[in-house]
């Protein structure tokens, strides 16, 4: 899939520092690399390409293995849209036909570049790594389970710490799972199970298009981790929460996942579990305090009322 | 006397016992919570059954309109509009303190008079008002892809569900009053016995 230099470590970055971090995605961005980076999109930009074969003494048109397809516009929204090709591929790809031993080199993973390093403190590199090789998919690595399989190194971006609408973050954040586990043709390169059908293996749950719309599979696939802001600690299926009440009740295990981040900035407006509402509307999670108290203050009055009006009773000439 | 049909006391014996379980599992989703399971029944079972039970007295409602649209019990809930709060009044005063003074009751019941007018106007407006809105605000959240996602800036689901919560514990408290009210027979028994009966034991017994 991506295999990079070992000159990477020490290649100068130089739109890295801070941009990444600090930009917001627009379809407006420039990168300072995109006339270098188009030698390589004129090829792996589509599915098709063209080069003159000096053999044949001709122009040649041939399809694009579509593993090697990068998107030009997905790539320059995506995290890594500051880097130029080269950065992470071997410099030997700029020629071609590019040398065969290239092929054989190791692709870094995300803690080479993003460990031990400041800047990327805040997203606790190190602890994501801690978590992944605790989770089910760590087992998978020797069939080649690796971090791009979820996060493609040309497209992915943060999701969930910059979402504005939350359920776009959830539906990109879901299309990562689904990429393989409703694609059974990337599936089976990782596993030997039979195909599964996700919406079959959901029947359980009531209302299985609005949770799906309305939360990521993560928050019951995952163990819960109060630092880290995705847990990346998959469970075995067996162990995905299946109690309604994890999420439906008034400490709702949602303000520890998807609503971690947004809930630092919980509304004041006497809703339990405001933030939610900004987005959605959870049963159980969602009360408001005004109207429970009115209600149990109505309550307790009609009572009174009815406990004078026995006692009246009791004593007066109607009983 | 005979004054409640058979149709009547089956649509009202079902329909006190779905909202029973209706108040039950309502309260259960409302406040669920992961360790206390004092007075609910857990989310799944209470969704559960909340459903069944809601789509069952929905048709129980259909019923009960449509007997009153093609039998005479439906003249028991026309209200009288000009002498409404008058006899309200009435009724209010006696229930407060004519009936501790050992006074006749204003409204007798009668073949043509089944409810006194605040029985009537509490009625009417849970029959006819509370239910078909909260039955709407119900489906709604069977299916909440029909509503609409934002109104005035807030997300409708939560709107239809404070509308759904609210006409709850309205028919709530009313059932609370209702079961109340019916101990103020000529026994505090008799009422009870003559919804399953069928005939009235006049107050002059």
């Amino acid at each position: 899939m991506v295999f990079m230099s070992s000159a990477l470590l020490s290649a100068p970055f130089t739109a890295f520092a801070g941009e990444m971090i600090d930009s917001q995605d627009t379809v407006a961005f420039v990168s300072p690399f995109y006339e270098d980076n188009e030698r390589c999109f004129k090829c792996h930009g589509q599915g098709s390409f063209e080069y003159t074969n000096e053999n044949l003494g001709r122009q040649v048109k041939a399809l694009m293995f579509s593993e090697r397809v990068v998107d030009r516009d997905k790539f320059y929204q995506s995290n890594h849209r500051s880097f130029s090709c080269t950065d992470c591929h071997a410099a030997g790809y700029t020629t071609f036909p590019h040398p065969g031993e290239l092929r054989m080199e190791q692709s870094f993973n995300c803690i080479d570049c993003h460990g031990g390093d400041e800047m990327f403190a805040k997203f606790l590199f190190e602890e994501i790594e801690a978590e992944y090789m605790g989770s089910i998919h760590f087992k998978l690595e020797e069939e080649g389970f690796t971090c791009w399989k979820c996060h493609g190194p040309h497209d992915y971006k943060i999701s969930i710490r910059d979402a504005t609408n939350i359920k776009e973050a959830i539906l990109y954040d879901n299309n990562i799972c689904l990429r393989c586990h409703a694609n059974f043709d990337r599936f089976q390169l990782l596993s030997d199970r039979e195909e599964i059908n996700i919406l079959q293996s959901h029947e359980w749950l009531p209302g299985q298009e609005s949770h799906f719309k309305s939360v990521r599979c993560i928050e019951c696939h995952t163990q819960i981790n109060d630092t880290v802001l995705v847990s990346h600690l998959i469970k075995p299926k067996e162990e995905a929460v299946q109690r309604c009440n994890e999420c439906h009740s008034q400490n709702s295990m949602l303000m520890s996942t998807l609503y971690k981040f947004q809930s630092k900035e919980q509304r004041e407006d006497g809703f339990f579990n405001g933030i939610i509402l900004n987005q959605s509307y959870v049963i159980g999670a969602n009360r408001n305090e005004y109207l429970n108290n009115l209600s149990l203050g109505i309550l307790a009055v009609i009572l009174i009322v009815i406990g004078v009006h026995i006692f009246l009773r009791m004593t007066g000439k109607h009983k | 006397m005979y004054l409640y049909p058979i149709w009547v006391r089956l649509w009202h014996v079902l329909n006190a016992v779905l909202i029973i379980i209706l108040i039950i599992t309502g309260l259960s989703m409302q406040y669920t919570s992961k360790t206390d399971y004092l007075l609910v029944v857990g989310f799944a079972r209470a969704v559960k059954w909340h459903n069944i039970a809601a789509i069952l007295l929905t048709f129980n409602y259909v019923t009960f309109v449509a007997g009153n649209i093609f039998t005479d019990n439906g003249k028991f809930y026309k209200l009288n509009g000009k002498g409404l709060l008058p006899d309200l009044r009435k009724q209010f005063r006696y229930y407060a303190l004519g009936m501790f003074r050992g006074e006749k009751p204003p409204f007798p019941v009668t073949l043509d008079r089944k409810f006194n007018p605040l029985q009537k106007f509490s009625y009417v407006l849970t029959m006819y008002v509370a239910f078909p809105l909260i039955i709407i605000s119900g489906l709604g959240m069977l299916f909440p892809e029909t509503v609409i996602n934002r109104f005035f800036g807030i997300s409708g689901l939560i709107l239809t569900d404070i509308l759904h919560i609210t006409m709850g514990f309205l028919i709530s408290i009313f059932m609370i009053i209702h079961i109340y009210t019916c101990t103020l027979g000529a026994r505090p028994t008799s009422l009870f016995k003559s919804i399953i009966s069928g005939y009235h034991e006049s107050d002059d017994n």
